[in-house]
């Protein structure tokens, strides 16, 4: 907690208060994860020890109480990730379909194997269990925003296209549906 | 062309807003609940129609609504399980992202009979994109008075929020969910107590999978007995198929149970058949949990019969020779496939999404991967093929959640339907090298792998 730099700005903090405001008087545990979620979209897109410690001081627990549950879900990341974080499917319809290839293509193409980041700090590559997207398979989920139907030609397009934007993506991006 | 009770209005344009899908006789069984029916009338409706919970479990609805304990001045909560993550379906995305109105209508209609005045609908976290569209629709449901106080001056009130979950398969889990829901990891609890006398903070719960909820509306719109005259047998309604893998028309389906598995799979007006004309080899029909059953016997049963889609009719032949509905996950692989890779990259997700609470799940589920990555990786024995089964056969059952069963099933039906394979692995092992990239991807050395064994 001595870091005093982390502190939510006024708009996340309405957010996180609206969020608190959701549960009956004395359960407002149950904001963790909604709040986790706000607080990695707003910290670089992960969650450092002082940043959890900070929602903990929020929610008036102990920060083992917050770093068991950041430790748990997979989508938190504990380490310092690339502005897009690519989530490329691996299970099932998606990997019958070719996620293989998708993973070995990104791998190649940034130099950098799963769980990296690229020098430039633009990319990190996870590979994450299905998605809800098999129909649309392979697929992978950069910030909020599903990309379905992949082919490697669509990959190399999507990855020069995220590169030109240089911008963060986090799970509350506005997304274009074109699945479902 | 089947009936369709839950998605006839899907295509029509405008249908994720408030007005249109308000024109399209949208909320109309919210205002017949609350204006003309008790709590306890819309229940007995539920039971009436046969419902089956969508989730997975096929538990009857109407009974798990009944078994909801009412003590005096404890709140009760209604929670939508949508935290949809079984590998293999995407029906509530496809709902949720289409029609919002329809599940919020449900979440309405069904917190009325159970007597919640706060309700949550639990979403994967992954889902993010869908939840503001929920949280949209919610605001414009608020707006139009179907939410909030004293709805339709009635004196009901009734909240509603969305609550995004973090990326954990076994919160679809319900015990773990609410776990999950009150802030902590989503271990599940041990049963008894179950949700309806002690769920969400120890308060009488109902959770139930968002298809079920939606299922309600056309349930009190129509009544209990219109909606079981739909199906066959005790599989009554509508059930939505997500159907992904080889086949020329992935996407879900909304059927009317009783057509043929094997009309689903080939007719144009579902799946299309296999893609590029190749031939079937195997269907996983219920979420990757359940039983895979090779062509002959996912086509027709052991008796010979056309296999029906319905709860009874998949799980004709019991694991021996048949299958589940289970979630309605169908997932068509075409000749080109292995099965123990494909039981391997299955294995692999539940050893990952393993809570951790119980030894068997575990350490079971590591083990099996592990096995299954030595045979595909053209270094198994024999004797590993049986290891594999006893490992799966002491998992079943011994765990506090079905997780367990579920990694137990795909391994034990994998090497049930066909050993064959698995031995042509162990016998050809050498000529095996892709999956040596597993190992590259992990910095696994693989000897050290085997070794720990």
């Amino acid at each position: 907690m001595s870091n005093t730099e982390i502190t939510f700005n006024a708009e996340a903090m309405a957010t996180v208060q609206t969020i608190i405001a959701r549960y009956p008087e004395g359960k407002h545990k149950s904001a963790m994860l909604p709040i986790l979620h706000v607080a990695q979209a707003e910290f670089d897109g992960w969650l450092s020890s002082e940043v959890m410690d900070y929602v903990a001081s929020i929610l008036n627990i102990k920060p083992i109480e917050v770093y068991e549950v950041a430790s748990f879900y997979t989508m938190f990341n504990l380490k310092p990730v690339g502005k897009c974080l690519l989530e490329v499917c691996r299970t099932s319809s998606c990997w019958i379909r070719g996620a293989e290839d998708v993973v070995k293509h990104i791998e190649k193409r940034l130099g950098i194997t799963e769980g990296e980041t690229s020098a430039d700090g633009m990319f990190t590559l996870k590979t994450v269990e299905c998605l809800g997207s098999c129909g649309t398979a392979p697929m992978l989920m950069c910030g909020s925003q599903f990309h379905e139907n992949l082919t490697l030609e669509k990959v190399d397009t999507l990855l020069d296209n995220l590169k030109k934007e240089n911008k963060r993506k986090t799970y509350f991006d506005d997304v274009v549906i074109d699945g479902y | 062309m089947g009936k369709k009770l839950l998605t006839e209005h899907i295509n029509v344009p405008g249908i994720q807003g408030y007005e249109v899908y308000r024109k399209m006789g949208g909320y109309a069984s919210v205002e017949k609940a609350i204006k003309s029916m008790k709590p306890e009338d819309v229940v007995e409706e539920v039971k009436k129609s046969g419902l089956r919970g969508r989730g997975g479990a096929g538990f009857p609805t109407g009974m798990k609504w009944s078994f909801l304990a009412k003590p005096e001045g404890v709140p009760r909560y209604l929670v939508c399980n949508a935290d949809e993550s079984e590998p293999g379906t995407f029906k509530d995305r496809y709902l949720m992202s289409r029609l919002p109105h329809l599940l919020i209508e449900g979440m309405i209609t069904s917190s009325f009979a159970l007597g919640a005045n706060t309700s949550y609908i639990y979403v994967r976290g992954e889902y993010y994109y869908i939840i503001a569209i929920l949280e949209k629709a919610i605001a414009e449901a608020y707006a139009a008075g179907w939410l909030g106080k004293n709805i339709l001056g009635s004196g009901y009130d009734l909240d509603l929020y969305v609550q995004p979950g973090g990326g954990a398969y076994i919160c679809g889990e319900e015990t773990a969910l609410l776990e999950s829901l009150e802030g902590k990891r989503g271990n599940p609890r041990i049963k008894p107590p179950f949700p309806a006398i002690a769920g969400l903070y120890g308060c009488p719960t109902v959770v139930n999978n968002v298809e079920t909820i939606a299922a309600v509306v056309p349930i009190v719109n129509q009544g209990g007995d219109a909606y079981a005259a739909v199906g066959i047998g005790k599989s009554t309604g509508t059930k939505l198929i997500s159907a992904s893998g080889h086949i020329n028309k992935p996407g879900i389906y909304e059927i009317e149970m009783g057509i043929t598995v094997e009309d689903f799979i080939y007719s144009d007006e579902y799946c299309g058949g296999i893609l590029n004309g190749k031939k079937l080899k195997a269907v996983i029909a219920g979420g990757s949990s359940v039983p895979i059953l090779p062509t002959d016997l996912i086509l027709k049963t052991a008796a010979g019969e056309p296999r029906i889609m319905s709860y009874e009719g998949l799980a004709d032949g019991g694991f021996a020779a048949g299958t589940m509905l289970g979630s309605g996950g169908f997932i068509v692989m075409d000749e080109s496939v292995s099965i123990p890779k494909n039981l391997w990259n299955l294995i692999r997700f539940y050893h990952h999404e393993s809570c951790g609470q119980c030894s068997p799940c575990r350490e079971g589920t590591g083990w099996m991967e592990k096995i299954l990555h030595k045979i595909v990786d053209g270094h198994g024995t024999l004797k590993d093929i049986d290891l594999l089964w006893e490992l799966q056969a002491k998992i079943e059952g011994n765990t506090i959640c079905p997780l367990g069963d579920a990694a137990a099933w795909p391994v034990a039906s994998a090497i049930r339907h066909f050993r064959t394979e698995f031995e042509e692995y162990v016998k050809h092992g050498d000529k095996i090298k892709d999956v040596k990239y597993y190992f590259h991807t992990h910095n696994m050395d693989p000897a050290a792998a085997y070794s720990s064994l």
